[in-house]
């Protein structure tokens, strides 16, 4: 939806100011993730180092994002559309902050992947899932800057795709686990890895749902298509 | 609670802002394609809406769009001007007011009206309060004592009076000035009270100490309330109307049309892209 101009035009700079920092950050947590991944696949020490420092500066951007939004509100006292951008501000931003969190997450297991087995078949699966949430963050950033309420909507119901990778994924580290343990260390981490890759994917989510409601003025109402039952599955042990 | 909205460019008379939920709420007010004009030119354009019972109701619009006038109708004020009419309805538990042979004072006793200006009496407090209530009634010096009293305590006003009832309503601030005219208006007991902008020329305190006392009034009251501050009719109010050119452009439950309204123009208004 294009809205017209402010009578007071300082106002429209102060959104625009706002919308910027927030796509800022979202580029800046897209990259954190797309640099996490990358290190875990080759092992790169070097680039998992660079991804922890770097979560300093997506958390600059929330603050930066929190101040500017507490500002605005001070000054403006925001309505509707406006009022909803500002609050659609700051929780975009703090689920860009979880989004960098988790992969920081990642990116610290990466020194302790070693050992032997190492089956690029396990990574495929965790490449894949993040191929998958790489996509939903694009997306749902997407939609966010073109104010795209149906786009958000898709990035919403996509979600349930990633959880069903996670849990093909879960079963193949049980088994893997099962058969020698001596792979149990390395699956543990990658476990952990994809659960942080799927926690990523929520966070799209929750995205999705304030762009929604940026756009829209109200709340998704139906119950979101939920996919993982890893807390459920049960791989039997055979010997 | 939600409520259909009137948003048509056109009016269309049959229109109203219906729903179910409307029913529920007892109307005391009901405005029925209002026109009203200033000689030839139509101010009001076929104005349907609703003052519910012991609830209050904002008016907002930009400066012209007749949410004034519209209050002027409600009491009949108007017809102390010459070449003003008004044409429809306008029901007071039923009753249409605006139908010949209506008892003008009576009227004004039931629907009390505060203006833009504090419009004390220049008479002593005592007087600006009891000079009303002996219009309808007669009552003992006692009582009339306590009837003074109960107004301005009601106005949130006694403690600062009580001591010089004797003084000078013009002597005091325009803030007691605005609360001395609000008590004034509440010791003739009426059921409908209309404010026409009450604080726009009071300071944040005064301001904020009428709309507390909007808040305790409406327990025994309808308001209506038109203002130009909308940060005061979202705080104050339970429905808002906006109005635009003469016509009512959306009427809702405060909380959807400061947060959620249906009509571009309202959204455009309130969050300041007017124009």
């Amino acid at each position: 939806m294009t809205m017209s101009e402010h009578t007071i035009k300082a106002f429209d700079a102060d959104l625009q100011d706002l919308t910027r920092v927030v796509a800022e950050m979202g580029g800046l947590a897209e990259r954190q993730v797309v640099n996490s991944i990358e290190a875990l696949d080759k092992r790169d020490l070097a680039l998992a180092q660079r991804v922890i420092t770097d979560d300093d500066k997506v958390d600059a951007l929330q603050r930066e994002i929190e101040e500017k939004s507490i500002l605005t509100i001070a000054r403006r006292q925001p309505m509707a559309v406006d009022l909803r951008e500002i609050v659609g501000a700051l929780r975009l931003s703090n689920d860009l902050e979880r989004i960098g969190d988790l992969a920081k997450n990642i990116a610290k297991r990466v020194g302790a992947l070693d050992g032997d087995f190492q089956p690029q078949q396990v990574m495929r699966g965790v490449e894949h899932m993040s191929d998958l949430v790489l996509n939903q963050i694009k997306e749902v950033l997407d939609s966010f800057a073109h104010r795209d309420s149906a786009k958000a909507l898709a990035v919403w119901r996509g979600d349930e795709e990633i959880d069903a990778v996670n849990n093909s994924l879960f079963r193949e580290l049980l088994t893997y686990m099962m058969e020698d343990p001596r792979n149990i260390s390395y699956c543990i981490h990658l476990l952990f890895c994809a659960k942080n890759i799927e926690r990523m994917g929520d966070h799209a989510t929750n995205i999705a749902e304030t762009v929604y409601y940026m756009v829209e003025g109200h709340a998704l109402a139906e119950e979101r298509p939920k996919g993982d039952t890893t807390a459920v599955t049960h791989v039997p042990f055979r010997n | 609670m939600s409520m259909a909205s009137v948003h048509s460019s056109t009016p269309i008379p049959s229109v109203t802002h219906a729903a179910a939920d409307e029913g529920a709420l007892e109307k005391k007010v009901a405005v029925r394609k209002l026109n009203f004009f200033y000689g030839g030119n139509r101010a009001l354009k076929d104005i349907n809406v609703s003052l519910y019972t012991k609830r209050v109701t904002a008016f907002i619009g930009p400066s012209g769009c007749g949410k004034s006038t519209l209050l002027r109708i409600l009491n009949r004020v108007y017809d102390l001007y010459p070449n003003q009419r008004a044409e429809g309805e306008v029901l007071l538990d039923g009753k249409n007011i605006l139908e010949p042979g209506q008892d003008l004072n009576l009227l004004r006793a039931r629907v009390g009206m505060v203006f833009q200006k504090p419009t004390p009496f220049p008479m002593s407090i005592y007087e600006n309060i009891a000079f009303g209530v002996r219009l309808y009634e007669r009552p003992p010096k006692a009582e009339l004592d306590g009837r003074v009293e109960q107004a301005l305590r009601r106005a949130a006003l006694w403690d600062e009076v009580k001591d010089k009832l004797a003084a000078n309503g013009l002597s005091l601030s325009g803030g007691q000035q605005q609360r001395l005219c609000i008590a004034r208006t509440v010791a003739v007991k009426p059921e409908v009270i209309l404010l026409d902008e009450p604080c726009s020329a009071l300071d944040p305190i005064s301001t904020a100490k009428i709309e507390e006392l909007i808040d305790e009034l409406k327990d025994d009251y309808t308001i209506a309330i038109v203002t130009h501050n909308m940060q005061q009719a979202a705080r104050c109010s339970d429905y808002t109307a906006f109005m635009y050119l003469g016509e009512l452009v959306e009427f809702d439950t405060t909380s959807k049309m400061f947060t959620t309204p249906t009509d571009r123009r309202t959204q455009d208004y309130i969050t300041g892209r007017f124009g």
